[in-house]
């Protein structure tokens, strides 16, 4: 085998061998399960910067294995899908670290870590797929490794939790199978990028065509959480905090959004999609996502509920961008795909340190929080500002770029739902930033569960401060070379080649 | 006639289980059960040895003492023969060892059943003589032999439900062979022949031809258990000994299938109408809707285990609809020949090794609680994770979700269903997925639910669930060599090339 194919195998590995490894430990092997999981997180890290590099400077990277007749496995490198792999695998390690922290002393850990690992696999493939059936393989395998993650706890309300969760991502992938077999007998075997197949079938096949787009879309959806496919999000957040904070707010609603920007990217291709009029329905489901998700989290009071219905509303942002054409709404939704992950990923960890430093769960609970924890609530506030769109955070350069792309595409009512947004984002996020650090803690105080040198454990504090750092260093340097920004928008400059 | 490399394997192949049966009939228990693991193997390799001869000469046939038919009887191994028989192999072997275990661990509650392994060997010839034979009346023969050391097994355990559940087996398998030899007879008294190459030859349309293909298609329905004629496979397999029920769910139902498959592709052709196709597929979706329905609906999990082995059945059947060319339609250019063809071959290996794996976790939960209602499966993950886990993975084999042997099935189904325009039956798949889900994740769900009782679970030997799990594994890496599965296949005489073509070329044919 190639080297160059080798390195992708070896990036899907890096947490498969791990993930089976740690399946075979004891419980009681702490230490060596921790070591093969960074083990396996640091070398997807380095495997995935290598590849990306690699790519940067021209080199193709692919993997084909034949499974029947024109039923072909296929792994392909390409900047979307390296920038995807490259979000997965660095928050990985990131969440990694947190979640050794997090569940030092729990029950289970050795399923936990095992199937983490399968999750981060699964995402990681999605990233790498070269055709729709590979994706479907891996989007399918990700649904299956994350449910004993989202029932860990075990406790009914989990279990009850799963059972939602199975019922809309079962039922999405059922829709999606047969959009993807009814694609694949229309078209043949569609590798990602050959648009001209689907533009070469429009003429003579209009309403398959449209039916099979919304098919997929709608299996897509449902782990995109777009109204009215959401349910799920929020239930889910029954699940610890590491696996919210990496799966509720990256790889699996990733996932979905990723594989919506696929389909309308990569097999559709644009022209195809506008002459089909296919994107002005997922606009507008989008867009309604946006504000819904946002009233909603306006009405929570559980921390992680208000987090994951901001998630929803976050997410329909990618959706929209695709959905809008024009460069500048590309970059807008490719940038936000990184984006969106450090910011909501900071919040997580924020929400479970602050549960598990000193058992707040609510919103009424935190006044004062923010005194006592610094450093935590000085990264979930970078990130909330990132969310409402102040610059120079991460979140503004997403939000600037789609505002831009809807204005360059005449969309005007796509610019009041983004300042409709910022608007509610406002105003669920800053009560919380505002009584985290002006107002006085309750009169009963509440002691601290962890005594140490910091203001929680080590490994929860670090991880926490390092996205918050991100989600600022992204909007900082969005202008520099390497930033997401600039490789987003090299991706959006290659879809429309035509455009100056 | 074209002429076929002759050795003796076919004949080895029936001849070397029947002796192992035979002779362990002189060992006392224990070295029965170690004569079973041992024997296990060697046919193993021989059926491995087989495969390969097969993969590099092409089918191979023998002719029992030297007598040609239509007078004497002819055993061949195509490759469709060789990947049935090698998949009983290997889940042959699986089981062998499970039992070895199973009946040493049961020596204090029960006893050890010393029945089991001449019976288990006698049904692995029978087993093996069905998927080598050429003509009716030995087919015949050998569905009869599996039918009874298959009743014979179910009622091993000697319970009353067992008995009054292997009593209603008997009856509906003796029902089925009845009309089954009716059908033969009627062939015979018509033709002079019963081979089955001869037959695709000399049998022409006719009324005396129709009635046998109706009377004997009924007869191997009621023997697959197909919808309506389902009723008597949930209790009798539910209520037999776990590797038993293994054995039955996973091999003995697909002899009934491969029968059905080789009669229509090889013999029937010319009478076959689109209607008759369609009439299956319906019998096919039905059972499939109901079987996971029922499944869904029960409390036992050897009996849910059971009623899904009636759904994923049904699947099988749904192949046949796309064997059979519509009017105006040509066989040589239908593409979705070889997809439903994948399909099939497919539903069989990944619902063998699944379900095996199922009933194999459902004897260990049986062990380890004393009775195997659902409810108590609570907390089975922290007790028992590699069992748990092989519920899982053969489950999600079952629902067809990728990248399982099971998945492929559908896959080729669907896309099958589609490149024929026989989208209809595309809800009824689809569907069936769904409803599976439900049952598998019903499972699941309370497999991580907390425990109401504690400490519910007594300790089974580990080997026990290596050997369900591995089986379960078994229903995922078969999509590995998928591919070269598929080319060698495509060498049988039908795969993948149509009724219509198959009486074109006639004879022996994988030229």
């Amino acid at each position: 085998m190639e080297t160059n194919s080798l390195l992708l195998i070896l990036i899907l590995i890096s947490s498969l061998i791990p993930g089976i490894l740690i399946l075979l430990l004891d419980e009681a092997q702490a230490f060596q399960r921790n070591f093969l999981n960074l083990f396996g997180a640091v070398a997807k890290v380095a495997l995935v910067g290598w590849v990306f590099v690699g790519y940067m400077q021209g080199e193709t990277y692919a993997f084909i294995y034949g499974l029947a007749p024109d039923l072909t496995f296929a792994l392909k490198a390409d900047k979307m899908g390296l920038l995807f792999a490259a979000l997965s695998s660095v928050l990985w390690l990131v969440t990694t670290l947190y979640a050794i922290g997090y569940l030092k002393g729990g029950k289970h850990q050795r399923r936990f870590f095992a199937f983490f690992s399968l999750c981060v696999t699964s995402s990681t493939g999605i990233a790498l797929s070269g055709n729709v059936v590979t994706f479907f393989v891996f989007y399918e395998f990700l649904t299956l490794s994350t449910y004993p993650l989202v029932v860990h706890r075990g406790d009914d309300k989990a279990v009850e939790a799963g059972r939602t969760y199975l019922w809309y991502t079962i039922g999405g992938g059922t829709v999606l199978f047969l959009g993807v077999v009814a694609l694949f007998v229309l078209a043949g075997p569609i590798y990602f990028g050959q648009t001209e197949i689907i533009a070469s079938l429009v003429s003579e096949n209009t309403l398959q065509l449209t039916l099979i787009f919304f098919l997929m879309l709608s299996g897509l959806a449902v782990k995109a959480a777009i109204f009215p496919l959401h349910g799920w999000l929020p239930i889910s957040m029954v699940a610890p905090a590491p696996v919210s904070a990496l799966l509720h707010a990256v790889a699996v609603v990733k996932a979905g959004a990723f594989g919506i920007a696929r389909l309308v990217y990569d097999v559709y291709g644009i022209p195809t999609s506008e002459e089909l009029n296919l994107l002005t329905p997922l606009a507008i489901f989008a867009g309604f996502t946006i504000i819904y998700g946002s009233v909603k989290a306006f009405y929570q009071d559980d921390f992680k509920k208000l987090l994951a219905y901001s998630t929803v509303s976050q997410l329909s942002y990618i959706a929209l961008g695709v959905a809008i054409t024009g460069v500048l709404s590309a970059t807008g939704a490719v940038v936000h795909l990184v984006h969106q992950g450090i910011m909501k990923i900071t919040m997580f960890f924020a929400a479970g340190n602050v549960a598990e430093t000193y058992g707040f769960y609510r919103i009424s609970q935190l006044n004062g929080i923010g005194r006592k924890m610094p450093l935590t609530m000085g990264a979930f506030t970078i990130a909330a500002f990132g969310m409402i769109g102040l610059p120079p955070i991460a979140g503004f350069v997403s939000k600037w770029y789609l505002g831009l792309g809807a204005v360059e595409a005449g969309s005007y009512w796509v610019v009041l739902v983004l300042l409709a947004s910022s608007a509610l984002n406002a105003a669920y996020f800053l009560p919380i930033v505002y009584r985290a650090w002006f107002c006085e803690p309750d009169q009963k105080e509440v002691l601290p569960k962890y005594r140490g040198p910091f203001e929680a454990k080590a490994l929860l504090l670090i991880p926490v401060v390092l996205t918050g750092l991100f989600s600022l260093a992204a909007g900082l340097f969005a202008g520099s070379n390497y930033s997401p920004l600039a490789i987003a928008r090299e991706i959006a400059e290659k879809l429309y080649p035509n455009l100056p | 006639m074209k002429e076929f490399p002759t050795s003796a394997l076919p004949a080895l192949l029936v001849g070397l289980p029947m002796l192992l049966a035979t002779m362990s009939l002189f060992f006392r228990v224990k070295g029965r059960a170690l004569l079973g693991v041992l024997g296990s193997f060697l046919v193993g390799s021989l059926a491995f040895f087989a495969f390969i001869e097969v993969a590099k000469y092409g089918t191979i046939i023998h002719i029992l003492g030297g007598w040609e038919p239509p007078l004497g009887i002819l055993l061949r191994i195509d490759p469709l023969a060789a990947v049935f028989i090698g998949l009983t192999a290997i889940i042959g072997i699986f089981i062998s060892l499970y039992s070895w275990w199973y009946f040493r661990a049961r020596i204090a509650s029960i006893g050890r059943f010393p029945l089991f392994w001449p019976l288990w060997f006698f049904l692995w010839a029978g087993l093996n003589g069905l998927f080598l034979s050429n003509d009716l009346f030995n087919l015949y023969v050998t569905i009869e032999v599996i039918t009874i050391c298959a009743v014979a097994l179910a009622v091993l355990s000697g319970e009353a439900k067992a008995l009054k559940a292997g009593l209603r087996y008997l009856l509906a398998a003796i029902i089925g062979s009845m009309a089954y030899l009716f059908g033969v007879a009627l062939i015979y008294g018509s033709t002079g022949t019963l081979d089955l190459n001869l037959l695709g030859e000399v049998l022409k349309p006719g009324n005396t031809k129709t009635f046998a293909l109706i009377v004997i298609t009924l007869g191997l329905l009621i023997k697959k258990a197909a919808f309506p004629f389902h009723f008597w496979l949930p209790p009798a397999h539910s209520a037999a000994l776990a590797p038993v029920s293994a054995l039955l769910s996973a091999l003995v139902v697909k002899g009934a299938f491969y029968m059905m498959l080789r009669l229509w592709t090889e013999v029937f052709e010319v009478s076959l109408t689109f209607a008759a196709g369609q009439l299956i597929g319906i019998t096919g979706a039905a059972a499939v809707l109901w079987g996971s329905w029922q499944a869904l609906l029960q409390t036992n999990f050897k009996l849910l285990v059971a009623h899904s082995s009636v759904a994923q059945m049904g699947y099988l059947l749904m192949m046949f609809p796309l064997l059979i060319m519509a009017p105006g339609q040509d066989a040589d250019s239908a593409e979705w020949l070889a997809p439903a063809w994948t399909a099939g071959i497919f539903q069989v290996m990944a619902h063998a090794f699944a379900k095996a794996s199922l009933f194999l976790s459902a004897g260990i939960v049986v062990m380890a609680l004393g009775h195997d209602r659902i409810e108590s499966l609570r907390d089975l993950v922290a007790w028992m994770p590699m069992t748990a886990m092989a519920i899982g993975i053969a489950g999600v084999s079952l629902i067809g979700l990728p990248p399982s042997g099971g998945f492929l099935a559908k896959w080729m189904l669907l896309k099958g269903v589609f490149l024929s325009g026989q989208w209809w039956w595309a809800p009824a798949i689809l569907a069936g997925s769904l409803l599976t889900a439900g049952y598998v994740f019903m499972l699941l769900r309370l497999a991580f639910a907390p425990a109401r009782v504690k400490d519910p679970f007594r300790p089974v030997p580990k080997i026990l669930q290596v050997c369900a799990l591995l089986l379960a594994l078994g229903s995922f890496l078969i999509v590995i060599p998928a591919e070269n599965l598929i080319q060698f296949l495509e060498g049988s005489k039908s795969f993948g090339s149509g009724i219509e073509s198959i009486m074109k070329g006639g004879g022996y044919g994988n030229e």
